[in-house]
């Protein structure tokens, strides 16, 4: 079997590697380029701990072939906060205790600022229904909603980031 | 996962091409199941074809229709403006399909490709399961089968088909454009999906290496007072228990003429053409709507665990009919 | 011993954000699976798929051959261990020992190589052939064979003339009810990572108990303890599967000592399944006797549950009628099924969440029988002293929660008739129960340090699993010592720390705070021997008196339970909503209101109730792990077949906390809150579909069908 070379642009950095075509995109980040804040709940798509924004939009770096991405842009937990600043979305997270053991974390919060963005933070059971493919066992969902809300408040106030 | 290549189709017909000289390549395009299903060693391609590159994701209304191109995906054509006016079933069955993230990258092809959810098919391991292993038996039709069919099942399989859109596609009377060797050919939905007899391994009619381009879905008088209701236990991030699409077109508090299918209870969308036929011609009345969808179901064939799937099938019909008629 | 801190307080009681916040939003905190080490393999297991056997023959030449393949691990070549004992471990079977099968899941190779890809490639690779033998994994099939369990409770227990109450109580409800086995599937999988120095080994390990891992690992390797150093920095979420120590650790530790080279195992979510233990199903048997009045007679109680033929698990289910109503005659039974499965563990919350299913449903029949309200009922009886033991409760506001909760939710307004209030096809039902849940306390030691800033360290090995612990310490310290809580840190889950007891049984705040507080309240003497004022900067004080830090430890022990019944309590009303039609019932809204001792931090308090809350939704509506009794394992070994709620399942969720201090359970006089809000609620929803519906539901979890008039 070959290896594939490509070329994966994370969070703003552009990494030449050689892959295995197997990898995924959750294991590429993870155990190649040691990015290891987006987790592995599940690894078949059914509980949104990889959540990660691909060009923009939020998908589960799961259920993704790492090699399928080249070009595109990949931004994962670590590239969310802006110069030690964090996101809204992850401030509002902390304030309203939404989460607790924060394995879940990562992806509930990439998955939340996509969801502000795409303007499914509207009311509470907007939010409940967008956000429902994120699983959290801990069970932090009312504070989640929360967090969502309020973030998606200050994220309107704010020119978009 | 078995060792693949990776290979990038540039256009169509390359794509095409790619897998007609290799009975081993498998295309990908969302990846939402084959990288299940390679993770769980339901397929083992020796070559995965990658066609996201294709121009294929447009989403257009014309006065003819819908046309989509298998790359559109999930969560595009259901924030279609077009969509959501003039095939609100489309927007409904799509919108409550799996989440968010999976439907930011699972493409309609894909979705009317998924495979049955049989928990048996879906092991981590290999178990009797005639659909995976063609002559391993089936497990559910003795087995666990509180979520399999009431209707077209054979004792090779009695699984049913997942697709929240294939089965609002079927009521909307939609057909797929496919580019094989010999060119394109379009395929009427409802002549899309086999049943199992004893083949249960093959779900549809697609042969190997052609490629769904799109899906053509007719502006016909019921698709405007169109909709889909889903059953399901989990509020959310689940599959159906059972499902309906209705497409009604009324004159005055009349039917005039409806398409009916059903999910969740056949190894595909079940058209219920039997209570379309006694449904032509009533008033939207609950009750005269409930006796003639209660007929359609005397070929219902039910499993140990699933008898229930009948009466909750119905009312869920009767449910859809009274939302698309604006009685609910 | 050290009494109750005096008010007034500034941190203790006072909600507070959770110190490692940043660290969790932002993708830094670091769990078991994303420790990083030069060198690393990759470890996955090849699981046996027959329930009983003999391994005939196993093949792993194509996985041997496979690219990047470094060892395929089996019975064969597998160094033979010592067994462990339980505790530390979960399950007296350890794979990979000897060619027998004794449930399905069970490993029969751990495939190591380069890459993860390669690894889990060469795992499926693995070809077993087996000499199967009968087997039966369904207890409900042969209750007649049920056994006396032994496990760490009585089985039995008795006082006054059951017999002869309910045969002369004019209302007698007599009913089973069963719930479903369940799954933990805490959203990080178990996850190891071993590494070999010198004969030393550093295990980063997703547990609940960094020192039973340390223990197990130690026996099983035949080497010392002071050789093995266990860390846990965040685990993400445990609910009893990392509580004990299962095969997975052990076997890691033991491959990485054969390949002399990092090993990293991480457990697939289909493994899960059968890695760590499950909840039980229950058969439940209630045989209740009370007065018109609906005073009670007697209550007897008998629970039945399924555990491995090699090891007793015993869930209580009979546990909380020992303790719950006054009733002058109660009997409680348990008896196991021996079954070809793997074995039970604890799960979120053990015994009495599962109890109070059965016991709060016959409860809401009693009060339809008698005709009288629900929550009347409850008060009717309650238990001033545990009506088994004769004991006095260390504390129990349950009659606080009653009111303060029914108030919140409106219950006086309710009218009892089934099907009584509907929206259009809605039909809207209201259902309470109480909740009980027993009391689990363990040593624990602590140091606290304060160093020359003036910043205090808090050294203590427990575990941060999502409690809040990282905070909850902080605000014990800062307390005693008057500092700002930013100003202390904690360093914890790591076996070259105080040790303390693993992070389960709702313990740690109790345990490792009491142990926190008087190493805290040590070292404020100590300062204060050098000269320290109120308020004054701690590090100022060590400067004056020449030194750079200081440090004391501290410990807890909690003795005996003595003279006092320990539990928490709490009442649980709740609000369903059921389509006429499609009858899947759906949460509306729930409110409970809890005795649980001293809230520590109220912000972190909350949602961990809640979050228990969220898992009574499961349990009543969507939780069930069914086994195919054919093929001898779990149909779905998903998350996608093993629904847990999601977040369009869960409503708002009210919190009230009694004011409550039990000096008694701990100096700090908290208690613990980790499980009791996943008890009650299950049966206040079942209450509420019955309230809704009419349909008495006495099998969890509730299906439509069973609706589906
Ligand atoms: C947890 C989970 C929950 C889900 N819930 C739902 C749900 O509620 N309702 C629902 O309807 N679906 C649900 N899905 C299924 C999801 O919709 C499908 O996985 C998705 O639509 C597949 O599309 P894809 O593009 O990702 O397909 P891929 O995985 O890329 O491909 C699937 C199959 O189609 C073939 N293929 C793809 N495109 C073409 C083409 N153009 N021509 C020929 N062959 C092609 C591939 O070779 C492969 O065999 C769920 C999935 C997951 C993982
Ligand atoms: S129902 Fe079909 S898919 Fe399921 S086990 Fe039987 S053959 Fe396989
Ligand atoms: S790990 Fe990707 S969805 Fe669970
Ligand atoms: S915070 Fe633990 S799973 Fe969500």
């Amino acid at each position: 079997m070959t290896l594939l070379e490509t070329t994966l642009r994370v969070n703003g950095t552009s990494r030449r590697l050689e892959i295995d075509p197997r990898a995924t995109l959750l294991d590429a980040l993870r155990e190649r380029l040691g990015l290891m804040g987006t987790k592995k709940g599940c690894d078949r798509g059914e509980c949104g701990a990889c959540t990660v924004h691909v060009n923009g939009r939020r998908v589960l770096s799961c259920m993704t072939l790492a090699a399928m991405h080249e070009g595109d842009e990949i931004t994962t937990i670590e590239g969310l906060a802006r110069e030690g600043t964090l996101h809204p979305v992850q401030q509002a997270f902390i304030e309203h205790d939404a989460l607790q053991c924060g394995y879940c974390t990562s992806g509930q919060i990439m998955s939340a600022v996509a969801c502000v963005r795409e303007g499914h933070a509207g009311d509470e059971d907007e939010i409940r229904e967008w956000m429902s493919g994120n699983l959290c066992r801990c069970g932090a969902y009312p504070n989640i909603v929360a967090a969502v809300a309020a973030a998606a408040q200050v994220m309107e106030q704010h020119a978009p980031i | 996962m078995h060792p693949f290549e990776y290979a990038r189709a540039g256009d169509a017909a390359g794509a095409v091409a790619a897998l007609a000289g290799d009975p081993e390549a498998a295309f990908i395009a969302g990846g939402t199941e084959l990288v299940n299903w390679l993770k769980d060693g339901i397929e083992r391609p020796g070559r995965v074809v990658d066609i996201n590159r294709l121009p294929l994701g447009q989403i257009e209304a014309t006065s003819a229709g819908l046309r989509i191109g298998t790359l559109a995906r999930m969560s595009d054509v259901a924030a279609h403006r077009a969509v959501r006016s003039g095939f609100p079933a489309l927007a409904e069955a799509l919108e409550r399909s799996a989440s968010a993230q999976l439907r930011n990258m699972a493409s309609m092809g894909g979705n009317l490709l998924q495979r049955t959810r049989c928990p048996y098919f879906r092991a981590e391991t290999d178990l009797p399961c005639n659909k995976r292993r063609p002559g391993s038996g089936c497990a559910a039709r003795e087995g666990l089968n509180r979520t399999h069919a009431i209707f077209g099942w054979s004792d090779a399989c009695v699984a049913t088909h997942p697709s929240d859109a294939a089965v609002a596609l079927r009521a909307l009377e939609a057909s797929v454009r496919v580019l094989g060797r010999g060119g394109e050919r379009s395929i009427p939905l409802a002549d899309f999906y086999r049943l199992p007899g004893d083949a249960p391994e093959r779900d549809t009619v697609l042969e190997h290496g052609e490629l769904i381009v799109g899906i053509d879905v007719p502006a016909t008088p019921r698709a405007r007072r169109s909709w889909y209701v889903k059953v399901r236990e989990r509020a959310s991030y689940e599959f159906a228990l059972v499902s309906a699409a209705v497409a009604l077109d009324l004159d005055g508090g009349r039917i005039r003429e409806v398409r009916i299918a059903l999910g969740g209870v056949a190894p595909m969308p079940w058209p219920l053409t039997e209570a379309e036929r006694a449904l032509a011609g009533l008033p939207l009345e609950r009750a005269a709507l409930a006796r003639a969808v209660d007929g359609a179901f005397s070929e219902a064939r039910p499993l140990a665990r699933n008898a229930f799937k009948i009466a909750l099938a119905k009312r869920t019909v009767v449910r859809a009919l009274e939302i698309a008629g604006g009685m609910a | 011993m050290i009494s109750v801190l005096a008010p007034p307080s500034r941190a203790i009681g006072v909600p507070h954000e959770r110190l490692d916040g940043k660290e969790k939003v932002s993708g830094r905190a670091c769990y078991a699976a994303d420790t990083p080490a030069e060198r690393l393999a990759y470890g996955v297991f090849a699981l046996a798929n027959i329930p009983r056997g003999r391994i005939a023959q196993l093949d792993v030449g194509r996985a041997e051959h496979a690219a990047g393949v470094l060892r395929i691990f089996t019975h064969e070549n597998m160094p033979r261990l010592n067994p462990v004992s339980s505790p530390p471990a979960g399950q007296s079977l350890l794979p990979l020992q000897s060619d027998r099968i004794a449930y399905e899941g069970q490993p029969i190779a751990l495939a190591v190589a380069a890459t993860l890809e390669q690894a889990a490639h060469a795992a499926s690779l693995v070809r077993a052939e087996y000499e199967r033998e009968p087997f039966n994994v369904d207890f409900r099939t042969q209750l007649e064979r049920a056994v006396e369990g032994q496990s760490f409770f009585e089985s039995d227990t008795r006082v006054g003339d059951v017999e002869r109450e309910l045969a002369q109580a004019p209302i007698r409800i007599a009913q089973r009810y069963r719930t479903a086995d369940r799954h933990h599937c805490a959203m990080e999988p178990s996850a190891t990572v071993a590494r070999w120095e010198n004969g030393s080994l550093t295990l980063d390990d997703a547990t609940q108990y960094v020192w039973g891992v340390r223990m197990a690992v130690a026996q099983a390797l035949d080497i010392a303890p002071e050789r093995v150093r266990v860390r846990s920095s965040y685990a993400g979420g445990g609910f009893g599967s990392k509580g004990y120590v299962w095969p997975h650790q052990v076997l890691t530790a033991a491959a990485a000592r054969e390949l002399e080279r990092p090993l990293k195992v991480v457990l697939t979510r289909a493994q899960a399944f059968t890695a760590h233990g499950y909840q039980t199903a229950s058969e439940q048997a209630l045989d209740i006797g009370a007065e018109r009045d609906g005073t009670l007679r007697a209550v007897r109680a008998t629970s039945i549950n399924p555990t491995s033929r090699f090891d007793d698990y015993v869930e209580y289910c009979a546990l909380s009628a020992r303790s719950l109503y006054a009733a002058p005659a109660i009997e409680t039974r348990h008896r196991v099924v021996h079954v070809d499965r793997s074995t039970p563990t604890p799960m979120r919350a053990p015994h009495d969440g599962v109890a109070m299913v059965g016991l709060e449903i016959a409860m809401d029949e009693l009060a339809y029988e008698a005709g009288i309200d629900s929550l009347e009922l409850r008060l009717r009886n309650y238990a001033q002293r545990d009506p088994t033991t004769g004991k006095p409760f260390s504390s129990k506001e349950l009659r606080a929660c009653y009111r303060l909760a029914a108030e919140r939710f409106g219950w006086s307004g309710r009218n009892p008739r089934p099907g009584a209030m509907r929206e259009g096809r809605v039909r809207i039902g209201w259902g309470m129960a109480t909740a009980l849940m027993g009391t689990f306390r363990m040593p624990a030691s602590a140091r606290v340090t304060v160093e020359s800033d003036g910043r205090v360290l808090i050294e203590a090995g427990t575990q941060e699993i999502g409690t809040g612990v990282r905070t909850i310490m902080p605000q014990i310290a800062a307390d005693v010592l008057g500092v700002p809580i930013e100003q202390v840190r904690i360093a914890l889950g790591d076996t070259t720390l105080p040790e303390t007891g693993g992070t389960f049984g709702s313990s740690t705040t109790m345990s490792v705070g009491s142990a926190v507080l008087d190493a805290a309240t040590r070292l404020r003497d100590e300062l204060r021997e050098l000269g320290a004022h109120e308020d004054e900067d701690l590090g100022a004080v060590l400067s004056r008196s020449g030194r750079t830090s200081l440090s004391a430890d501290g410990a807890w022990s909690p003795g005996e339970e003595g003279d006092f019944s320990m539990h928490t309590f709490g009442a649980v009303f709740a609000e369903v909503r059921v389509d006429e039609d499609l009858p899947i019932p759906r949460v509306s809204r729930v409110v409970g209101a809890y005795s649980a001792g001293r809230i520590i931090n109220p912000t972190t308090a909350r949602s961990q109730i809640q979050g228990g809350m969220v898992w009574g939704i499961g349990q009543a509506l969507l939780e069930e792990s069914s086994m195919d009794p054919t093929l001898g394992r779990y149909l779905s070994k998903n998350l996608a077949g093993y629904l847990v709620p999601a977040n369009a399942d869960v409503p708002e969720l009210e919190v009230i906390f009694a004011e409550e201090v039990d000096a008694h359970a701990s100096p700090l006089g908290a208690k613990g809150i980790g499980e009791l809000g996943a008890v009650g609620v299950a049966p206040a929803i079942a209450n509420a579909v019955f309230h809704a519906t009419g349909v008495r539901v006495r099998e969890l979890p509730i299906r439509l069908e069973m609706l589906l008039a």
